[in-house]
């Protein structure tokens, strides 16, 4: 992959952003690409907004997606859409809780990962990967409750749409 | 490629990791962010880490381990440099005979702080050696450098990092094999660690001496390197600087500083003349900008906008090519707020309704400063509102000074609030003074840290407990009250009026562990009671969160 994917996930303290930009960037490290994942959290236990970036390729430099630059923005919560659109590049893909069926998740606290299958429609790690990261990522009660969210969000892209 | 091989870390981490395979033998610090997660880390991967009242005791601990021959690691935010330099300017002179690495964490931007201080500059006034990495696998590596560079020169080493340094993940591939602790030993030296006048003075000359050694040995550092490209445009930076230049210009020659104090000036002098235009690219002050050209070595800094905030991949390219127009602003987050549930939130309405001028301190409780409280006049440094308030009360007309109130949380008041507490009872106001501490049981806003308040070591295990209320009156405050602040009652703002109304020295300590880890703290407390040596290592095991008797 000559040029870096950048990803950018946004959304408020307590929803699950650092935890999904961790997995995520384990994906892209156990595909063997370069990784550099940066956060800003001093403030997110206070339930501020919390961003993450992601970028993995052949090689990757800053740590930080510029703006406008980002190719897919990840958004766990709808007031944050508007704050973060200017990272998206032209032709960037947003997706927002509406890309997932809420109904198939098994709870609220899994939506980080439903849309993280959503993502996962549009990289080239196989899914196994993401699995496997889902698995090593969180405690293995939640395993089933988290494969059905990532599968239930990597499947109900195309019902859902998705605006770019 | 072997994963076990490869790993993702953050800065942090990866400082924390090398300082377990280097043999460091003992951390010491005090939270901050982003430098936090040096210390938890290091203890997380079997090193003896320990979080210190305050950072100046933090650097005292390290500086004795490393007078004993060891390898010790001292970590803090910028700030807390401030706290500890007094030490360390000494330090310097006495130099080492194991290692001393000082974590410098700043945070360029201000994502969690009062200022954004430069401590490179820090490296220059004391006259120490300082490395910056750019990347976790830097900061892994860098770390080896700065012990040998430490025990080679016998001098304390600045490791100084920032927020993107710190908390971004990058490949870290560490050492197969980590170094076996050395055996500690005192060798005594009097001439060399006890700095009066007469060992002084030519201490200050061995330190120049040394400086001298280290710039000509940086001439040929490895951790200073080229990366080759086109002659038209040289840039020279550092720090986290280099992999957003790297973006910015991938064309460019590059001079990737990691050895920046003492400052290779002759390499530096022969790279740019080897370039057409020569560009300093650095976050915050311009330390190297102003170096480089005091040596008579022409480059172009960067422009006065450029100091504020961090830089990126964007702001690089602004650089680049001179554009000082204004820069769009970044639209606004939602900013963070005291918990719904936060025990702070009685206390501010509280204070706002009686209308205190409320000096205030670092951590949660600054958000009382926001809407719907605004009830905090003044933040200035930790353990600043003691003094900050009794300098109002001092001054004040009586019917306003009445009305000051200090505020500050319990991990701060032990860091730096305890001297002026000392303070109050030694020069107290003619109309007495009302210290509120906010005891919530765990250091909060760096993510529940202990602190010697808590009884609890780094790793949560039973330690010495400072009661805070017995220093109180230790001190010979007569007015100590211990309050557990509930909603549904107006005891607490009953409390503060008494107070307020006496005119004496009154200290309230409003008790209630955060919400946020309740739980987590009922399990060590829990768990302190099943240890059979609690009751003489740490007190009695009394539940944190009981009711708290009411003392007048």
């Amino acid at each position: 992959m000559k040029k870096a994917i950048n990803v950018v996930v946004a959304g408020i303290g307590g929803q699950g952003v650092l935890k999904g930009t961790d997995i995520l960037a384990d994906v892209a490290l156990r595909a063997g690409y370069d990784v550099k994942k940066s956060e800003i959290k001093g403030m997110s236990q206070r339930g501020g907004s919390v961003t993450g970036d992601v970028r993995f390729g052949d090689r990757v430099f800053s740590p930080m997606v510029p703006g406008g630059e980002a190719d897919f923005l990840l958004v766990l919560e709808p007031t944050q859409v508007e704050p973060h659109r200017y990272m998206l590049r032209a032709g960037g893909v947003l997706i927002t809780p509406d890309a997932v069926d809420a109904s198939r998740l098994p709870n609220r606290k899994t939506l980080n990962v439903a849309l993280l299958g959503t993502l996962s429609s549009h990289l080239p790690m196989a899914e196994d990967v993401w699995l496997e990261a889902l698995r090593a990522g969180f405690a293995e009660s939640f395993h089933e409750g988290n494969r059905t969210a990532f599968l239930a969000g990597r499947e109900g892209r195309k019902a859902a749409g998705i605006k770019p | 490629m072997k994963e076990s091989k490869r790993l993702l870390l953050s800065g942090d981490e990866a400082i924390a990791l090398a300082a377990r395979d280097a043999g460091v033998a003992l951390g010491a610090g005090y939270p901050g962010t982003p430098s936090t997660e040096i210390l938890e880390a290091f203890a997380g991967y079997g090193g003896r880490a320990q979080w210190s009242p305050n950072e100046k005791v933090a650097m005292e601990v390290t500086i004795g381990a490393a007078f004993a021959g060891a390898r010790a690691l001292c970590t803090m935010k910028h700030v807390g440099l401030n706290v500890a330099s007094d030490p360390l300017f000494t330090a310097a002179y006495t130099g080492v005979s194991g290692a001393l690495i000082v974590v410098s964490a700043d945070d360029p931007g201000m994502a969690s702080s009062q200022n954004e201080q430069d401590n490179r500059r820090y490296a220059v006034a004391a006259g120490i050696p300082m490395l910056e990495p750019s990347d976790s696998q830097e900061a892994y590596d860098f770390m080896f450098a700065a012990i040998e560079i430490s025990e080679r020169w016998k001098i304390p080493v600045l490791f100084r990092v920032t927020t993107r340094v710190c908390h971004s993940y990058t490949v870290v591939q560490p050492h197969e094999t980590a170094e076996p602790l050395r055996a500690a030993s005192f060798e005594r030296d009097i001439r060399g660690r006890v700095m009066i006048p007469p060992h002084a003075r030519p201490a200050h000359r061995r330190l120049r001496q040394k400086l001298a050694a280290m710039q000509e040995w940086n001439e040929s550092c490895r951790l200073n390197h080229i990366v080759e490209g086109s002659n038209s445009l040289g840039i020279i930076t550092s720090g986290i600087s280099f992999m957003h230049v790297r973006e910015a210009a991938p064309d460019a020659r590059v001079l990737k500083l990691g050895f920046t104090h003492p400052l290779p000036m002759n390499r530096i002098a022969q790279f740019a003349k080897s370039v057409g235009r020569c560009q300093v690219i650095e976050e915050g002050d311009p330390y190297l900008a102003d170096a480089i050209r005091a040596a008579g070595i022409p480059v172009e800094g960067k422009p006065e906008i450029y100091r504020f905030g961090e830089l990126d991949v964007p702001r690089v390219r602004r650089i680049l090519s001179n554009d000082i127009s204004p820069e769009p602003a970044k639209p606004p987050g939602k900013p963070p707020q005291l918990c719904d549930a936060c025990y702070y939130r009685i206390v501010f309405e509280s204070l706002r309704k009686r209308d205190c001028i409320v000096a205030g301190d670092i951590g949660c409780y600054t958000l009382g400063v926001l809407q719907p409280f605004e009830a905090m006049d003044t933040c200035v440094c930790m353990g600043a509102s003691l003094g900050v308030g009794l300098g109002l009360r001092h001054v004040l007309p009586p019917d306003q000074a009445r009305r000051v109130v200090s505020v500050i949380g319990d991990s701060t008041f032990l860091h730096t609030g305890i001297n002026g507490l000392v303070e109050m009872v030694y020069n107290p106001p003619q109309t007495g003074h009302v210290l509120i501490i906010l005891d919530n049981s765990t250091t909060a806003m760096t993510g529940h840290q202990e602190h010697p308040g808590t009884g609890r070591t780094l790793l949560h295990e039973p330690a010495g407990k400072v009661v805070i209320e017995d220093v109180a009156r230790s001190l010979g405050i007569r007015r100590v009250h211990v309050i557990e602040p509930r909603s549904g009652t107006d005891d607490f703002d009953r409390l503060l009026a008494e107070c307020l109304d006496s005119s004496e020295l009154a200290v309230i300590i409003a008790r209630r562990p955060c919400i946020l880890i309740a739980k987590q703290l009922k399990q060590y407390e829990d768990q302190r009671c099943e240890c059979p040596g609690a009751s003489q290592a740490a007190g009695d095991c009394a539940i944190p969160g009981s009711p708290a008797p009411l003392s007048p």
